[in-house]
């Protein structure tokens, strides 16, 4: 009989906070490292004045412990879930509302979270957003995103004609960034989500965020190819950083697909700013 | 890039008459901080005919919400946050003497009209340097709407706020222009 591992609530709610003050007041290395190439090839003078102001934002954050944005985001965690753990010592899920309660509390984070009727805010920045999976193994990783309103209401979800085919998928994610403009903060990072449900396309969408800046699909060429094309049209819409004009739109284009129902095409974009803050750990 | 301009605050309709899309500019003064749920309520309250808690006249707003400061700063990080949710607003707020706006993002058809009447002015700073802009900030204090947390108003002493003019007085948009001289 595999032996099972014991993970207690106060672990988990630990380490949700720190993942969390990290992601806000830590620029993360490969968005730094794009951000150095977007300066090299920017054409305009405005757009590269806004790049080094964010390499410069980057620096005072990293030195104060101040958060990168004031917009500290919508508290999203993934989880993997190892199957031979079992978790103590109190309610998973309330352990990392707790954590993310710490961190936004006692991290001095902004608490940007209301009733979507009356707009009142709930103080706490609380409820989380959760995607738990249950994978093989003792281990249980915890990715801490924090993620801004203002990239996720740029956001769309849409259910395509089949016939639409790959063309129609890379118009369809060009017209949704020229759509945004400026509002997202570009340059942007670029989420596409290929399949699935119509909600299971969005999830897709929002992990193809969590990998390392500019890196291709590796396990399909005709996404590979379809990222490449796709960053090379948005960043010929002439937006640029800021949207002040410029050739660097998007940092990445990343695109990841599963297999879906005979009759659709889900297609969801998710939108992350320059900042593209998210944290993970293995516990 | 425009040469940079340093202003000071209030904003004048001479100030306004000679900033032109595309410049850059740093302003010194004080400003006010309001977004969403500020501008209903300030909307409402000019509707209903009641004495609004600041006087507009001159002003400029700073669409912002800040994170709460650290003990021993003036304010937490600060940026702007997207004008055009407060679009539905701005031309009544305008009337009431406004001047400046500081955001990110287009606006709507209507409030550029509104600028171009008022002469007044729409600034864009940056997005996702908040750190960097609260070093701007050299005093903060709550003047209404306390309950509101983050989306308080705030007037601001600032020093150097790096702006740049998106909408000016003759109907001028940096976006639109933006997308004409970079597009491929």
């Amino acid at each position: 009989m595999a032996s099972v591992r014991e993970i207690s609530c106060k672990t988990i709610a630990a380490t949700v906070k720190q993942l969390f003050l990290e992601a806000n007041t830590v620029l993360e290395e490969d968005v730094f490292r794009a951000i150095d190439e977007a300066i090299v090839r920017e054409e305009s003078d405005l757009g590269r004045y806004s790049l080094e102001k964010i390499r410069e934002n980057a620096a005072i954050a990293r030195e104060f412990s101040a958060p990168l944005c004031q917009d500290t985001g919508l508290a999203l965690v993934f989880v993997e879930m190892g199957q031979d753990i079992h978790v103590v010592g109190g309610n998973f899920a309330e352990a990392i509302e707790e954590g993310v309660r710490e961190a936004y509390g006692e991290g001095f984070l902004r608490k940007s979270v209301c009733d979507p009727l009356s707009r009142n805010n709930t103080g706490d920045n609380t409820p989380a957003i959760i995607h738990t999976e249950i994978v093989e193994g003792d281990r249980i990783r915890i990715v801490a995103m924090p993620k801004g309103g203002g990239s996720e209401n740029m956001s769309t979800s849409a259910m395509l004609l089949p016939a639409a085919g790959i063309d129609g998928i890379k118009k369809h994610v060009v017209a949704a960034v020229a759509k945004a403009g400026p509002n997202p903060c570009p340059p942007v990072i670029v989420g596409v989500g290929i399949g699935g449900s119509i909600d299971e396309s969005m999830i897709l969408a929002k992990k193809a965020l969590l990998r390392t800046v500019g890196e291709r699909n590796q396990k399909d060429a005709r996404l590979s190819k379809l990222e490449q094309e796709t960053l090379e049209e948005i960043n010929r819409l002439g937006i640029g950083p800021q949207g002040y004009g410029g050739r660097i739109t998007a940092l990445a284009v990343h695109v990841e697909m599963m297999p879906c129902h005979i009759a659709s095409l889900p297609v969801a974009v998710n939108i992350q700013c320059h900042a593209a803050r998210h944290k993970e750990t293995i516990i | 890039m425009n040469k940079t301009k340093r202003i000071e605050t209030p904003l004048t309709d001479d100030t306004c008459e000679n900033l032109r899309t595309g410049d850059v500019v740093l302003l010194s003064g004080h400003v006010f901080t309001g977004r969403d749920v500020a501008h209903r309520k300030l909307f409402e309250a000019s509707v209903r005919g009641e004495k609004l808690p600041i006087d507009l006249r001159g002003e400029t707003m700073f669409y912002a919400g800040p994170t709460p400061a650290m003990p021993g700063r003036v304010i937490g990080s600060i940026g702007p946050t997207t004008s055009s949710r407060m679009d539905q607003f701005t031309p009544r707020l305008l009337e009431l003497g406004m001047k400046g706006m500081i955001g990110k993002g287009k606006r709507s058809s209507e409030v550029r009209e509104a600028i171009k009447r008022h002469k007044a002015v729409y600034f864009g700073t940056m997005g996702g340097v908040a750190a960097l802009l609260s070093q701007c900030v050299k005093r903060a204090e709550v003047v209404a709407y306390d309950e509101l947390g983050p989306e308080a108003v705030m007037r601001l002493e600032i020093a150097e706020f790096p702006l740049v003019v998106v909408n000016d007085m003759e109907g001028n948009d940096l976006y639109e222009r933006a997308i004409k001289i970079y597009r491929l």
